[in-house]
């Protein structure tokens, strides 16, 4: 019984620091059908610059929130010099361009910072853990799975329940039509690759005690963000959601329960569920 | 790449001229590390160690000019790893091959150090049987099991008698846990679980919580530094093991260059090991203090002081034997000094250094950093791995 709700609460903190950092590639991948496979690249960022700035002297706060400014600056440039004309090219060259874009931060990065990792010290406050009785849980992982709860709740009122929202969705479903219609495509497509870029930032800060911050980071983790989205479906939030939990818990339990096995029910289970549902849980099928 | 100048020297007729007339002739040792990529902090604390080791030394040795040549391995990629090394022995003409952090490229040019009677010294690659590849090879570094039997033998002396050890499935880790194991269990010990845990394992609470559940008296650990050890730490910390009386032991895991990323949450981790920056000796002030002098931002760790003293070996060969070969492993075997981490001599058979192991404890040092202070030391350790 124990083991039963240890791997619960495990798997589901585990599962949604993965769901707080594939949600951005969610919705730049999911929603704007770009393969942003520098995705990983922004969560870099976030953390690299979370990192420089609390060794600057800021607090732990202050920092996440400016760094996941700093990335949504970064972002914009990029998105109008590169990506826009990335958005017209095939799939095969979006994923050599935007490989190539993050080779281009692990190197900036290397440059920057070195090549080792970039701790983010966590505040006090989030230190200790929360005695459960049967376990303790750490705080930091209560604040994720609270952070990715409003996350989601913000995604989706964002799109479903705001002007925003329904612009985004009609310049996604046929640009050219959108843009008849007077909906400014261009600013929206430049809004919503910023807001992928700071989900992505802020889920690099935020996950960086299980998957720590380094120059390598869009490389090493960049299987693990791909697998959420494809078996959640693409360009559906929820769809990444009850992913990022179902594989976390799965992971979980398969380490609890059969250790040297290890990774292979996370890859089985994505193999299974792909041959049964080839567009993921909640993929819309026309992408 | 291709200057006039080297063009010169690597012809044969030209060098063997100079080698007569001239008095101070060149010799030539390069260096295969990774110097780019995600491991390119070996290339680097290398490269400084021998600098360092220069500007102490000089760059003279007897009638001798010693250059240091550096060509970049990538990662464990042993095609090319032989690929630089036919490249520094044919075409740079060198006289010693140093460097080999990765167990597979050092066996990669094992065959040419053989067939050109080039001696080869490894600054790091740590498996046993290297060293039973080529004649030619002499290491600097360790041996998993030279500082895994010692850490084994230290937790039993301390009256711990039960323990699960937690590996990286892969190579080193099977090599660590079995090492673990057979002096833990050979002293009376229980070795209550045996967890191998997958390469791309990012969250490590299950197993935290699985040796938890077990209440042994230790965890032993072994994995492969950077992201997977600072999540490992971290995970013992958050799933308070040391509140419920399990010791942790384990051996690189406390790193110089990784220690500050860690944090305070390193604090009282202990380990075994061949060497601490914070070794308390004249020779390894000296050797900080330069390399703090020279890089401010650096920090010494195993990987400087695998290439310090294999600089030091070189220098020693080159003495006795110029760029004879064989006469040069011939001067290595047996061959005592000094280094940063203590007294240290080469084992005439094995070819392997023996060197002192220290238990050693994350603590604070008097500005408040963090270091690893040596509680215990073990003399003398040769390499355990090829007798079991």
């Amino acid at each position: 019984m124990n083991t039963f709700l240890s791997i619960l609460v495990d798997g589901i903190a585990y599962g949604m620091i993965l769901f707080m950092i594939s949600v951005g590639l969610s919705v730049t991948m999911g929603l704007m059908r770009v393969i942003n496979l520098a995705h990983g690249g922004f969560a870099m960022l976030g953390g690299a610059l979370a990192h420089w700035l609390i060794a600057a002297g800021l607090d732990y706060w202050s920092a996440m929130a400016l760094a996941v400014a700093g990335t949504m600056l970064i972002a914009l440039p990029l998105e109008r010099l590169l990506y826009q004309r990335i958005y017209r090219m095939g799939e095969l060259q979006q994923v050599l361009a935007t490989i190539g874009i993050a080779f281009l931060m692990i190197a900036s990065v290397n440059l920057w910072l070195g090549s080792t990792i970039l701790p983010i010290p966590t505040p006090p406050l989030l230190r200790g853990a929360l005695d459960l009785g049967f376990r303790t849980l750490p705080y930091h992982r209560i604040v994720v799975i609270i952070a990715g709860l409003i996350v989601i709740a913000l995604l989706f009122l964002l799109i479903e329940r705001t002007r925003f929202g329904i612009r985004l969705r009609a310049a996604v479903d046929h640009r050219a039509t959108a843009s008849v219609l007077g909906i400014n495509t261009a600013a929206i497509y430049a809004l919503t690759f910023m807001l992928g870029a700071g989900l992505a930032a802020l889920g690099g800060v935020l996950g960086a005690e299980l998957l720590p911050i380094d120059a390598y980071y869009p490389l090493r983790y960049m299987v693990l963000f791909l697998t959420v989205v494809a078996v959640g479906g693409m360009g559906s939030i929820t769809g990444s959601f009850v992913a990022a939990l179902g594989l976390g818990i799965l992971d979980t339990a398969a380490r609890y329960l059969v250790p040297d096995f290890g990774t292979i029910a996370f890859y089985a289970a994505m193999m299974l569920l792909l041959t049964l549902r080839p567009h993921g849980l909640m993929g819309r099928g026309h992408a | 790449m291709n200057t006039p100048s080297k063009r010169l020297l690597a012809a044969p007729i030209l060098l063997a001229l100079m080698a007569g007339s001239a008095p101070a002739d060149t010799i030539r040792v390069g260096v295969i590390a990774p110097l780019s990529g995600p491991f390119a902090i070996w290339g680097q604390q290398f490269q400084q160690a021998i600098e360092v080791f220069q500007a102490q030394n000089g760059t003279e040795v007897g009638d001798h000019t010693i250059e240091f040549l550096y060509r970049d391995s990538g990662g464990p990629n042993p095609d090319q790893s032989r690929a630089m090394a036919q490249e520094l022995l044919i075409r740079e003409q060198v006289d010693y091959i140093g460097g080999l952090v990765f167990t597979p490229n050092a066996l990669a040019v094992a065959e040419l150090l053989t067939q050109s009677e080039t001696p080869g010294v490894i600054f790091n690659a740590a498996t046993s049987i290297i060293t039973q590849q080529s004649d030619y090879f002499v290491r600097t570094g360790f041996t998993l099991w030279q500082v895994t039997v010692p850490m084994a033998d230290w937790a039993l002396e301390q009256g711990i008698t039960t323990a699960v050890t937690a590996v990286t499935d892969y190579g080193p880790g099977i090599d660590a846990e079995n090492a673990f194991r057979s002096a833990f269990e050979a002293g009376g010990g229980t070795v209550l679980d045996q967890i191998r845990m997958p390469i791309s394992t990012t969250d490590f609470a299950p197993f935290m919580q699985r040796v938890r559940d077990q209440s042994p008296q230790a965890v032993f650990g072994f994995l492969p530094a950077g992201p997977p050890t600072y999540a490992f730490t971290r995970a013992y910390n958050e799933n308070d093991l040391q509140g419920a009386g399990i010791t942790f032991l384990g051996t690189g895991e406390t790193d110089e260059t990784t220690l500050d990323a860690l944090g305070d949450q390193a604090l009282g981790l202990h380990t075994a090991y061949h060497y601490s920056a914070a070794h308390d000796s004249a020779m390894n002030h000296a050797f900080t203090a330069m390399l703090a002098e020279m890089y401010p931002d650096s920090v010494a760790n195993l990987a400087s002081v695998g290439a310090y003293d294999g600089a030091a070996l070189i220098y020693h060969m080159v003495d006795v034997a110029g760029s004879d070969g064989p006469a040069a492993i011939e001067a290595a075997r047996g061959y005592a000094w000094e280094s940063p981490r203590g007294p240290v001599s080469i084992d005439p058979v094995t070819r392997h250094i023996t060197q002192n192991v220290y238990i050693r404890e994350v603590d604070h040092d008097e500005n408040g950093r963090l270091i690893n202070r040596e509680i215990a030391t073990i003399e003398a350790v040769p390499d355990l791995g090829l007798s079991q």
